[in-house]
């Protein structure tokens, strides 16, 4: 789509559009789809996203190993949390919502990826409903979030696989970040601020799931790389910038994702995995596929 | 190129898209290469796929890609019940393969009395592979329409089947042929543009050199 932010935004600025805007633009310009139909699939993805989240926040989701499940209901139910009733706290309960349904084999949208599905959903929808944000201004804000997910595709990767959890929580809180500016209708110089802001928050974040699945830490990882994406949108709106170009930011994710030992990289040799607790988990709860 | 709808999606069953989405894809491709769900099918995981299968549902998204479940279908997570429920029997084991990716599994699957093993591999991102069938080496993605045909390995073979696509206006996106020895058996894969007409799919059926004829949309 862009291999650069720097030139999306400079297209933008000539156009005079949202980053938003910009990216169903150049998805049109494809020739695949049509506008009408990419909007569509957006639309859907929304819907799909609403009904994770609202699955989940019911607190009756547990996974397949029995780790995870119904912290949402906590989280959107307790008043003991200084954040209760705020909209970060919301965005918080979505994003654990929405990935206690991907740990369950549940239906979600993959943005970028299954095992960081919950941050666009958690801060989007929270954001929305607080603004009573129209379906259209979601769905450019989705658009706008895509953008920044193909940027960061294109210079470094949505693998923790090959670059850690930094390239998918992390880059799932730089798409939760352009696209919360885009709602709250920023400019796109703070949708930038706030990418930037995000991800330098995430840079060096390693993927270490217990046993090697999708639920410990990624449930709870989803959740505050959420709260790292609404700081960033936070500050961004507030004039904050930090003084390193994006484009460069994700140079700097791509190379520590190049440099990061393998332990780290989704194989569940290092970190949280490698803990006595993580090993004894992961004995206990999963196991090979059985026979017959 | 990414597509904003490949960043915003795919919309499907969780946890992880290569052991879960990815998994059910094979299974589709497989069932689509027997000719609808199996009666039979003998499951072996290698890799990864054995090692991590269980929780991340790997299990239960072949045996619903078998039944014809797509990778968004929340029927997934309860393939295996279902599975059991249509009389389909399923029989899982682990094993070592040479030469493949982590994620890789055999399916051993029976309908009709036809035998078919399918030998795939999930990718990342859900994306697959299907690197044999039938002990004979081939490189299916599923993202297009594709031929797959069993001739003998004669001369013209090649040529009699693309005059006929080509006199149906489909366009070849990649062709390969691979044999198990020299005038045996020969499998042909024609990933294409576009689906064929019914009329010309029988016509390829009817080349001398044509054993079986077998047309599998897109596994998407």
């Amino acid at each position: 789509m862009f291999d650069s932010l720097e030139q999306a935004l400079a297209l933008a600025q000539e156009k005079q559009i949202s980053l938003g805007e910009l990216a169903l633009q150049k998805e049109t310009e494809r020739g695949t789809r049509t506008r009408a139909e990419i909007e569509a699939g957006l639309r859907r993805a929304l819907g799909v996203m609403r009904d994770a989240r609202a699955r989940g926040l019911t607190g009756e989701v547990r996974s397949v190993s029995g780790l995870v499940g119904g912290d949402a209901h906590k989280v959107a139910n307790s008043p003991r949390g200084p954040l209760h009733g705020t909209v970060f706290s919301e965005a918080l309960a979505g994003a654990l919502a929405v990935q206690e349904v991907n740990a369950a084999m549940g239906v979600i949208v993959a943005a970028p990826t299954a095992g960081a599905a919950g941050v666009l959903p958690g801060v989007l929808l929270a954001l929305a409903d607080r603004a009573q944000a129209s379906e259209a201004a979601m769905v450019r804000a989705l658009a706008a979030a895509g953008l920044i997910g193909a940027v960061i595709a294109q210079r470094a990767s949505l693998s923790g696989a090959e670059g850690g959890c930094q390239a998918e929580t992390g880059a799932a809180a730089a798409m939760a970040a352009a696209a919360g500016v885009e709602l709250l209708g920023g400019t796109n110089a703070e949708a930038d601020g706030a990418v930037g802001l995000a991800m330098q928050g995430t840079l060096g974040l390693v993927c270490d799931p217990v046993g090697g699945f999708v639920e410990v830490p990624c449930v709870f990882r989803n959740a505050t790389a959420a709260s790292i994406a609404l700081a960033g949108i936070e500050m961004a709106l507030a004039g904050v910038r930090i003084p390193i170009p994006t484009d460069e930011i994700i140079d700097a994710m791509a190379e520590i994702g190049r440099t990061m030992d393998v332990r780290y990289r989704e194989t569940a040799g290092g970190g949280l995995a490698a803990t006595p607790t993580g090993r004894r988990l992961a004995r206990g709860r999963l196991g090979p596929v059985r026979g017959g | 190129m990414v597509s904003l709808l490949d960043i915003i999606g795919p919309v499907m069953v969780g946890p992880s898209s290569s052991h879960t989405a990815g998994a059910c894809r094979i299974g589709l491709l497989t069932r689509a290469l027997c000719g609808g769900t199996p009666e039979r099918a003998l499951i072996e995981l290698h890799g990864s796929f054995a090692k991590t299968g269980e929780g991340h549902g790997t299990d239960r998204a072949l045996v619903g890609g078998l039944q014809g479940f797509q990778p968004d279908d929340g029927r997934l997570r309860d393939a295996l019940e279902l599975a059991a429920t249509t009389g389909m029997q399923v029989t899982f084991a682990t094993t070592k393969l040479r030469d493949v990716h982590p994620n890789t599994a055999r399916l051993t699957v029976e309908r009709d009395g036809q035998q078919v093993i399918v030998v795939g591999s999930s990718l990342g991102g859900g994306r697959i592979a299907v690197c044999e069938i039938d002990g004979l080496a081939v490189d299916l993605s599923g993202e297009y329409p594709t031929l797959v045909i069993v001739a003998l390995d004669q001369p013209g073979t090649l040529a009699a089947i693309t005059a006929e696509l080509a006199a149906d206006g489909v366009n070849v996106a990649s062709v390969r042929v691979s044999r198990n020895r020299p005038g045996g058996v020969a499998l042909h894969l024609y990933e294409l543009d576009g689906l064929p007409i019914p009329e010309v799919v029988a016509l390829l059926a009817e080349l001398p050199a044509v054993r079986t004829v077998r047309l599998l949309e897109q596994v998407s």
